[in-house]
């Protein structure tokens, strides 16, 4: 690979508007002979230098769409049609399948057709034709509900109120389950589940044991408007919560969802960082796993935070935080329904009839508290050399917005004092954009490399980092000096180079963090998907970063 | 008092009782209104709780059947007799019930008959005289409605 074609795609980055620039030649050698000491640095990207055309945008950025809740209705309205098209069936019970199978529509379909009947019946929907019989009776029951046409006279089994023949066909309904109550227990059991427990698309019917769902159609016939809101939006909700390649912005007022089928499906979650929308503060090059973890820690001081490090642990399998008061130690996840052992957080099903008690974590238990406590003034030390290095930063990027102000000032003075146009200054203006992105960049690889093992590869990590510290430092000093009009021509040379050097520094750090999330993938998918981010289904995906806590 | 939806079903319920409908080993103690009965139940055949009898607290809520009634074992005097609550991996020393029933598997369909055969069940299955894991810490925090944990 060549570092000199590195170096010029670079220099002519797309968004850049150096293109524009007529006075770039100086510089333009001068920042060649800057640069050649990093070519062992991108040796180790050689695997992109393969690439017929230039990548149309960096490796570590990926695509991603920001859906707004209406698109979201209108794509979910679309699958369910086409869906309920290729099985020949009802939207209702579409949209019921889709939500079974996590709105992957090509397992939907493949396995229908391989036996329609169990698919129905896995997803709580049994066939029409084929009515199933209770799952057990109930002694109080006088007649059963299974065998009552809507013609014989029926005593609601909820509310005890008797129907006579003619009014059990106008006042009570059954699923094809065959299980009948009336409409105003219906109506009463749904408005209940919808606004208390906030369920939507798993209701089942109100038999006991008996899975069927209640489809969208019969929820909308029986509740009222304010509840059929509530309803779709629940919908709306679990529509992103089931499918992975959607994601809801994490800010508390943002409505918008932010769609990729870039990064590996099931790991959405985890490697949220290469995603980023409006309100989303950008945190690459660290996973949004270990974010939560250091900003729970940042607060460490705040009685919440105390409270929720003694009272809440996530989810081993979506990261959801979870709060435990009462109830036995048998948790299930309310959002992906994983179930676990509170105590030893290993999965449920691994416990047996061990009642309730978990035994094989007392004897550790009292191990790791010892432990833990003479760990804990050496971790502390270890925190404050990265945390202070981190605040810096955040403090830092404060002031940094203060620049910014004082750059456009600088702008202006510029175009009076010298016969530079308004298009020729609008370097310092970049110079403070790259100036920004690259401190938060850097805040966060501080972070990192405080969960970050010892390891070789945290050496290349540790070096590139001084490396953009450094230049960050450089370019913060270039724009703070004062202007003088005989030396703008310098300066602004001075300032260009130095701002694509914290760029290029930036990208570097960026890269190969993103590649170490994914080495091996890397080396057996070849140069031209490696950035697909797609693991291949034979590897075992592994880290290079080896994380602790 | 339970709303409209629950007074009929409930007047039938206390109705069953009082007929001596009941499933053998459970009898109503006291009801004086559609809100708290108090029931005995009693583990029949081989059990680690042979010849106990224990006193049940059921609270009807104002949307029962639709949600659970909460239900608690008693700890104390019901009309002159005391009661202990038993000793039970899913039973907590201050008479809350860890069972899915009366929690994520309720259904309205379900009695106050239907759990009190369940919690029998419970009772005449268990191996182990002990109180679940983390029982001071939890009856230490916990509300008095067994439901809002």
């Amino acid at each position: 690979m060549s570092s000199d074609g590195e170096d010029d795609d670079f220099q002519y980055e797309d968004d850049t508007g150096f293109d524009d620039d007529v006075d770039m030649g100086g510089s333009d050698t001068s920042e060649q002979g800057g640069f050649d000491d990093d070519e062992e640095a991108y040796d180790a990207f050689d695997v992109t230098a393969g690439a017929d055309q230039p990548p149309p945008k960096k490796p570590y950025e990926i695509t991603y769409k920001v859906r707004s809740v209406q698109d979201l209705q209108e794509e979910q309205k679309e699958l369910i049609d086409r869906v309920a098209g290729l099985i020949d069936t009802d939207s209702s019970t579409a949209a019921t399948l889709l939500r079974h199978f996590r709105w992957n529509s090509e397992k939907l379909t493949e396995t229908y057709w391989e036996d329609p009947k169990k698919v129905l019946d896995d997803a709580g929907l049994e066939a029409i034709a084929s009515p199933v019989v209770a799952t057990k009776p109930l002694p109080s029951r006088t007649k059963s509900r299974i065998t009552a046409t809507s013609k014989e006279p029926f005593e609601c089994p909820v509310c005890c109120i008797e129907y006579t023949g003619g009014e059990t066909e106008s006042e009570t309904l059954g699923l094809s389950c065959g299980h009948r109550f009336c409409k105003g227990c219906w109506k009463e059991y749904l408005e209940n589940k919808i606004m208390d427990e906030a369920e939507s698309g798993r209701i089942q019917c109100m038999e006991s044991g008996c899975g069927r769902i209640v489809g969208e159609k019969t929820v909308e016939a029986l509740v009222d408007d304010k509840v059929k809101t509530r309803y779709r939006e629940l919908l709306d909700r679990t529509y992103v919560d089931d499918n992975p390649s959607l994601k809801w912005c994490p800010h508390p007022d943002c409505q918008y969802a932010v769609k990729t089928t870039q990064a590996p499906a099931r790991l959405l979650n985890q490697i949220i960082p290469i995603v980023k929308c409006a309100h989303s503060a950008d945190h690459r090059p660290l996973t949004c796993k270990y974010v939560k973890l250091w900003e729970k820690k940042c607060a460490d001081d705040s009685e919440t935070s105390n409270w929720l490090m003694a009272n809440t642990k996530e989810c081993a399998k979506c990261n959801s935080t979870i709060e435990k008061n009462g109830g036995c130690n048998h948790m299930t996840c309310k959002k992906c329904r994983y179930e676990f052992c509170w105590v030893c957080m290993a999965d449920w099903t691994t416990h047996g009839t061990a009642w309730y008690n978990c035994n094989r974590f007392d004897e550790k238990a009292g191990i790791t508290a010892r432990d833990a406590q003479a760990k804990s003034r050496a971790i502390l030390e270890r925190y404050l050399h990265y945390f202070n290095r981190w605040a810096n930063h955040e403090q830092s990027a404060k002031l940094d917005k203060e620049l910014y102000m004082k750059t456009e000032k600088k702008m202006q003075e510029m175009q009076a004092t010298s016969n530079l146009s308004w298009i020729e200054v609008q370097f310092a203006k970049r110079a403070v954009d790259v100036l920004m992105e690259a401190r938060m960049t850097l805040k966060w690889t501080y972070a990192m490399a405080f969960y970050l093992t010892k390891c070789n590869s945290t050496t290349l990590f540790e070096d590139n980092q001084a490396n953009l510290e450094q230049a960050v430092e450089d370019l913060s000093e270039l724009l703070e000096k004062p202007i003088a009009p005989e030396t703008i021509p310098q300066m602004r040379a001075d300032v260009t180079n130095k701002t694509a050097f914290v760029q290029k520094r930036s990208d570097i750090i960026l890269q190969d963090t993103l590649l170490g999330h994914w080495e091996v993938g890397r080396v057996l998918t070849g140069a031209r998907q490696e950035f697909e981010l797609i693991p291949s289904p034979n590897v075992v995906s592994q880290n290079r970063w080896e994380f602790s806590q | 008092m339970s709303g409209n939806l629950g007074i009929r079903r409930l007047a039938k319920e206390l109705m069953a009782f009082k007929n001596e409908q009941s499933p053998v080993g459970i009898h109503l103690l006291k009801a004086d209104d559609l809100q708290t009965w108090f029931l005995s139940i009693q583990v029949l055949g081989d059990s680690l709780y042979e010849g106990e009898v224990f006193a049940l607290k059921f609270v009807f809520e104002q949307n029962y059947p639709i949600e659970a009634p909460q239900v608690t074992f008693v700890a104390g005097s019901i009309d002159g007799s005391t009661y202990q609550v038993p000793l039970h991996p899913h039973v907590y020393s201050n008479g809350h019930i860890c069972a899915s029933t009366l929690d994520s598997g309720w259904s309205p369909v379900l009695t106050v008959s239907s759990v009190c055969l369940t919690l029998q069940s419970m009772l005449a299955s268990n191996t182990k005289l002990v109180r679940p894991e983390g029982n001071d810490k939890y009856v230490a925090h916990a509300p008095s409605n067994p439901k809002k944990t």
